[in-house]
């Protein structure tokens, strides 16, 4: 242990303890910028790069940044003297001195870290006035806007993307006044291997990775007199909107969430849970195909459509293993505007599906070449948790004092199995409820499968499924995911099944999810959220859902019937690895 | 590849004599299973490039980043960041004034100032006809003789405004 | 020629050495040098060296004179130089700006002195092989071979007992011995820091056994500075000891040259070098029977200054940008592939083969008690003599400026001596008589730097010189910081709103509180030490500053928007000036008085050095 004092108040802290946590420990908060720690993940960006944190230290002849200097014993620092807060000031003051002051029409107006600390610091006037950077705003892509000009060079998005991601397509380039983080060449996100995930988005402090905003799409789709609207919400949003609104995190909101999206003017308010109900129907029966030729194992899930694009970008020889079966977003609009069109006798062209994810690939996903049969897109519009929150609040609607309401048959009807889809580990152990059910000669009785659960990067288990052994293996976040999958081509592990999901800890951590400002115990109060959501539910296994069985019976067939796979199933593309 | 994700230059495919050489000297490096040491060659690997190739295009990055197993944002994040890398092609003659501090209080600037005026470009740029770029040099040593003009292999030393023409005259 | 064959032990490298001698003695009685360094070759020796040659085989002696081309003699100056030594008399004749139609007349002669050629005096001496010389400013210890040996033959750098301290280390010492005695010798980084060598070799030497790097840091990227460069090519093979040595003490079995790519010849050399010491067993396995393996590999720089910064060094080895981060942990502790790792300079390891040999106690007598030793400066700007200057630490400014640089070139007055590059300050006619080490140094507002030393007159002006600076640093800021990222170009932005009559008082102000600002919370030592350049001349120079923003003048003449140039009535109307003007603002008619259109006129002066009458006046 180590004994140093902070503003003269004496703390006690392990070695290798940064002054910043010493501090912390105290209840001293130090602001950072460009220092960056998620704690469940292993993942801190320690740039020490901003040096917005630079405190004075006794003996010490320059200021130390508290982010990435060791506390030592005896040591003295003093976190608000003159010395420290002119420089911190200057440092934002030079920070701003290159930035745009656009805040009022920036995507982070208010949910800004480095306009949070001008403000703190009660910086009235910038005093370093001088050239600012000149860069293109990127907007050639769905999910994300990425601005150069208000990049302050904390790398927080690079230790994203290249640290915890392994996607690797933001690097700083130039030097001096120059330098920025950018994707190769400076070329649009569209033309790399970005993977949309919008971890950068979560990770930026300011607005120079934002995620691309369609609320006023649906503002005019909402406003179109003949369009007939339905919308779609994800499992995960349920368990983190009520966070915009001041709802402790783990809240469940459903209700609320249902009751603002009618009032907003849908006319179905229906739930991706059913569709995720109806992608175990289709997964599940490939794993029992394959599980019985035992070829082309493992089978890999491919409902998050940031790890589709991550393997086929990054893992084009493994292009054939993951499941066909279309992400439940997908299938949610395939069905919506067949069978629930031709139900409720609306022509398709003239229905519109809006989706609410917890996800910004969700809406690149949307607009893939693949998913507009007959020029027909299944899904119209995506927004994310925070843009709905955004829109509910713009249209004046009480949140809080809402009454619960409930989402609308018969694409609202779903089981405990669907709503799990929303962490990691939930599709895999859907997946297995189902499959011990159909392998088994009886109904399974215990529908835990906990050894799938958790929050941690990669989980491996041996699942019985009706009397036989199931090698399973569970990544979330991409660099997890690359790990578990450079261990299976040098044939180090052997699995039968495995999920990934490209966000640590699965959808309830997804690029348009309210931000956890690096608190990854909100991801745990979220996940458990949905497990509670689950164990509540009469019906927990997704094969079990009326809904899904008439659908079937009415218009489907069996599972893997030819109209399941023309309507549910999709196929992958290589793409180069740069 | 069945679908590539960008438009890309075809410098690599152009140049195969070029490209063998490449392969065959990143195909001699000791790399090993240790993606983080192999990324110890990138620098030396880059330089091997833009000697075949003149300079770094794209095609160029992208084949190096490849047998090196590190991402092509890595390797353009390096070049743009040392000056010695360039992805763009330089003319057939490389006038750089050094702006080291012995030819800068010689009169470097004056030197500059004369190539920019008969060449009619900028520090950095090419001329049209990709005959002539003009760029600073770090400093090479060579203080004695401040200011100092290299073309290419060739040193100037003690130049003066007047001398610039001449020089001109010599890239033949 | 002896072949090279691998050593065995450390007797059949003495053996060598003494049969080396002997062959000396009997070989060709007189040795002409030939200074073939970057900047000889530049300043055209080739030709010199061409025509001794060929003169020496059509006066047929080939068997009284040998030629050997060595690397830089330091007396650059006066490039091409060459040394035409005696055996017999070991009596040296130093001829400088040789021409190769001299080369009849010096073959001739031989080692009496050629009329009519330029005779250079030898004002050094060598410590290792002489006393003292009080009359005598410089003392070469690192440039002890360097302008003397043939640095592409091992021979020659072993017949001057090169790899006897390597020898005498591996099979006699401790590694700890030889920590010891480098902390003994107080031998300081001679980069920049002044770090003391010994006390970081012990770091690294503490370190658990196992993978650990010793790196030579050959990425002189002081624009002013070019004593490694010389080394490196006038004597790879001493840096190459020094390694093993350093390699030895910290139990490290490999090393690495990172140099620079704008050195083209050390890097031929150098890989010469290391491949000899590998035929001769030098390098390698089991060195001279020892047990100890140590070997060498070169990487390459690519063209950025912060890579002389030793983290930033590091993560260019690995392949990075070259951007510093914060320590600790220390490359000591934690270098390159995370291992244990020393980073020395090439002018602080070629200090150490000497004090290998000499021992603690002599090197100890060189230098100040605080700093042993001598340093190495790279002469240049407005001094006559412009050279390479080795002086025992301690010496004055006055004594290498007007002493061995012989004062100010073309009759003008010294204004300022700058030292230490990018990092340093900027000294006037009051520091001269301060004794030069690394303390005094930063207690007059600069730094030793690596050691270039830029002399100026009257004619330069200081605020344009720290714009100069500024100008450097903003090209060769990693841009990790946000100090030196934004802080230097807003620095720069206010000495250009000095240099062109638009600042005010307060941006004086501004400029220093930002300065402060820079110094106090940059991450790495180069951004620290940016702003100094600015404070130094704003310190020692203020009056300059206060001209630019007051009166609206720059008195040297040299920022070209405070600078005016009008034509007088001495004009005759020539029309000279007027046809070339570059950009057409002056008029007249033929034989009437010319007019300079200030709106349009761009300051190049070019109308004043094309009248003959003296009519353009500058203000």
């Amino acid at each position: 242990m180590i004994k140093l004092s902070v503003n003269n108040r004496d703390v006690e802290v392990p070695e290798g303890t940064s002054i910043l946590d010493a501090a912390g420990e105290l209840g001293i908060k130090v602001p950072t910028l460009c220092h960056f720690k998620l704690d469940d993940f292993d993942i801190e960006n320690k740039a020490g790069s901003c040096r917005v944190c630079v405190v004075e230290v006794e003996g010490r002849p320059t200021l130390a940044p508290s982010c990435c200097t060791p506390a030592t014993d005896g040591m003295k620092v003093k976190t608000n003297s003159v010395r420290a807060i002119n420089a911190r000031r200057s440092m934002l003051d030079l920070l701003l001195s290159n930035h745009p002051k656009d805040c009022l029409t920036c995507q982070r107006n208010l949910d800004c870290e480095l306009q949070r600390l001008a403000g703190e610091m009660g910086l009235h006037q910038i005093l370093f006035e001088g050239e600012q950077m000149e860069h293109e705003v990127d907007r050639a892509n769905q999910s994300i806007v990425r601005d150069p000009n208000k990049c302050i060079m904390c790398r927080r998005c690079e230790t994203a993307c290249n640290v915890m991601q392994t996607v690797g397509i933001l690097s700083a380039v130039d030097r001096g006044f120059d330098a920025v983080v950018m994707p190769t060449s400076k070329r649009s996100l569209d033309d790399t291997k970005c993977t949309f995930c919008g971890q950068c988005v979560q990770a930026c402090p300011t607005g120079a990775l934002t995620a691309v905003n369609r609320s006023y799409d649906v503002w005019r789709g909402l406003n179109h007199p003949a369009k007939f609207k339905v919308v779609q919400t994800a499992p995960a949003v349920r368990v983190a909107l009520g966070e915009a609104f001041g709802m402790a995190p783990g809240s469940v909101s459903t209700g609320k969430m249902v009751a603002a999206l009618r009032k907003l003017g849908f006319d179905r308010v229906f739930d991706t849970d059913f569709a995720a109900d109806l992608t175990i129907m289709e997964e599940t029966t490939e794993l029992i195909g394959r599980l019985t030729s035992g070829e082309n194992l493992p089978i890999l899930t491919s409902c998050c459509p940031g790890w589709v694009k991550f393997f086929e970008h990054q893992f084009p020889d493994l292009i054939n293993i993951p499941s066909t079966a279309k992400s439940p977003q997908q299938m949610f609009g395939a069905i919506a505007k067949t069978y629930y069109a031709e139900k409720a006798g609306i022509a398709p062209d003239n229905m519109l599906v809006a989706s609410v994810m917890p996800c910004l690939a969700k809406k690149y996903e949307a607009a893939r070449d693949e998913f507009a049969p007959n020029g027909i897109r299944d899904v119209d519009i995506v927004i994310s948790t925070r843009e709905l929150a955004n829109m509910i609040k713009e249209a004046g609607i009480q949140f809080m004092d809402l009454d619960e309401s409930d989402f609308d048959n018969p694409l609202g009807e779903s089981t405990g199995a669907g709503v799990i889809f929303g962490a990691t580990g939930g599709v895999l152990e859907a997946a297995l409820r189902t499959a011990a059910d159909w392998l088994s000669d009886e109904p399974i009785e215990d529908v835990d499968f906990t050894a799938v659960r958790g929050l941690s990067g990669i989980r491996e288990a041996t699942v019985t499924v009706a009397g036989k052994d199931v090698r399973v293996a569970i990544a979330s976040g991409l660099g997890n995911a690359r790990n578990l999958l450079e261990k299976i081509q040098k044939g180090e592990a052997e699995y039968e099944a495995i999920e990934i999901m490209a966000c640590p800890g699965g959808c309830i951590n997804g690029g348009g999810q309210p931000s956890i400002k690096g608190d990854t115990s909100i991801l745990e109060k979220r996940r458990q959220a949905l497990y509670v959501i689950d164990g509540d539910k009469a019906i927990r296994k997704s094969h079990e859902n009326p809904s899904i069985q008439k659908l079937y019976k009415e218009f489907l067939g069996q599972p893997g019937s030819e109209r399941a796979h023309k309507l549910l199933h999709t196929h992958y593309t290589e793409r180069e690895n740069a | 590849m069945s679908t590539t994700c960008c438009e890309r230059d075809t410098v690599i495919d152009d140049q195969p004599e070029a490209r063998q050489t490449l392969d065959t000297y990143l195909d001699s490096l000791p790399l090993t299973d240790d993606s983080t040491r192999n990324r110890g060659f990138l620098i030396q690997s880059l330089h091997k490039a833009q000697d075949l190739f003149g300079y770094l295009p794209e095609s160029v990055q992208l084949l190096v980043a490849n047998k090196l197993g590190i991402h092509l944002s890595q390797v353009y994040g390096v070049i743009s960041f040392y000056s010695f890398f360039s992805d763009t092609p330089s003319g057939e003659f490389r006038i750089n004034v050094c702006t080291g501090t012995a030819c800068f209080v010689k009169g470097a600037g004056k030197i500059v100032e004369e190539f920019t005026r008969l060449l009619g470009i900028d520090e950095g740029e090419t001329t049209g006809d990709m005959r002539f770029s003009l760029g600073g040099l770090r400093c090479v040593g060579a203080c004695s003789l401040a200011p100092v003009v290299m073309v290419n292999e060739r040193v100037y030393g003690n130049v003066t405004p007047e001398m610039v023409p001449e020089i001109l005259n010599d890239c033949e | 020629m002896s072949t090279i064959t691998p050593l065995k032990d450390r007797d059949a490298l003495s053996t060598w050495a003494a049969d080396l001698k002997t062959e000396r003695a009997s070989g060709a009685p007189v040795v002409i040098r030939v200074s073939m360094g970057t900047c000889g070759i530049a300043a055209k020796t080739t030709p010199v060296l061409e025509a001794l040659q060929s003169e020496i085989r059509s006066q047929q002696k080939e068997s009284q004179i040998e030629i050997v081309q060595t690397g830089c003699m330091g007396l650059c100056h006066s490039e091409p130089t060459i040394e035409v030594y005696d055996r017999q008399t070991q009596q040296s004749i130093f001829y400088g700006n040789v021409k190769p139609e001299q080369a009849p007349t010096l073959i001739r002669e031989e080692s009496s002195q050629a009329f009519g050629v330029d005779v250079l005096t030898q004002n050094w001496y060598r410590p290792e092989e002489t006393d003292a010389d009080v009359e005598t400013a410089q003392a070469r210890i690192v440039l002890r071979n360097t302008g003397r040996i043939d640095p592409e033959s091992i021979a020659d750098y072993v017949g001057t007992q090169g790899y006897a301290a390597l020898a005498n280390v591996v099979t006699t010492m401790q590694p700890d011995e030889v920590t010891q005695t480098m902390i003994d010798a107080g031998l300081r980084g001679r980069g920049g820091g002044g770090f003391p060598t010994g006390v970081k070799w012990q770091f690294a030497a503490k370190q658990p056994a196992g993978e650990k790097y010793v790196i030579c840091n050959a990425d002189e990227g002081d624009p002013g500075a070019f004593m490694d460069r010389a080394v490196l090519e006038g004597d790879p093979h001493a840096v190459l000891e020094a390694m093993a040595i350093s390699g030895f003490a910290i139990g490290a079995a490999q090393g690495v040259v990172y140099i620079r790519a704008e050195y083209p010849l050390a890097i031929e050399r150098l890989e010469l070098a290391i491949q000899q010491a590998r035929d001769c067993g030098l390098l390698g396995t089991n060195i001279l029977g020892s047990g100890f393996d140590f070997d060498i590999e070169l990487k390459y720089g690519a063209g950025a200054f912060v890579c002389g910064e030793e983290t930033a060094l590091i993560h260019s080895i690995e392949g990075l940008r070259g951007e510093p981060i914060f320590k600790p942990p220390f490359p000591a502790v934690e270098g390159l592939w995370e291992k244990p790792t020393i980073v020395n300079n090439v002018e602080t390891l070629a200090n150490i083969c000497a004090i290998m040999r000499r021992g603690a106690k002599w090197f100890r007598q060189i230098g100040t008690e605080k700093c042993p030793g001598t340093k190495v400066f790279a002469l240049a700007g407005k001094v006559k003599r412009v050279g390479l200057v080795e002086v025992p630490m301690g010496t004055t400014l006055r004594d290498i400026i007007f002493g061995v640089g012989q004062g100010i070139a073309n009759d003008r007055a010294f204004k300022a001596v700058q030292t230490g590059g990018p990092s340093g300050g900027c000294l006037k006619t009051e520091d001269l008589d301060t004794p030069i080490d690394y303390e005094s140094l930063r207690a007059l507002g600069s730094m030793m730097g690596s050691g270039g030393m830029i002399v100026m007159d009257e004619d330069d002006c200081m605020v344009n010189i720290a714009k100069y600076f500024l100008e450097f640093t903003l090209d060769e800021s990693c841009g990790r910081c946000t100090p030196c990222r934004i802080g230097n170009k807003r620095l720069h932005e206010m000495l250009v709103k000095v240099c062109s009559g638009r600042a005010d008082m307060r941006t004086l102000e501004k400029l220093r509180q930002l300065s402060d600002t820079i110094k106090d919370t940059s991450l790495c030592g180069l951004g620290q030490t940016s702003p100094n350049p600015v404070l130094s001349t704003l310190r020692q120079f203020r009056r300059e500053y206060l001209d630019h923003v007051m009166n609206h003048k720059c008195t040297a003449g040299v920022c070209s928007a405070l600078v005016r140039y009008d034509i007088n009535e001495r004009c005759v109307g020539c029309t000279l000036c007027a046809r070339n003007c570059p950009v057409s603002c002056i008029t007249g008619a033929p034989k009437e008085h010319h007019e300079i259109d200030q709106e349009r006129c761009i300051k190049c002066g070019v109308c004043q050095q094309a009248c003959k009458f003296h009519a353009v006046d500058k203000h």
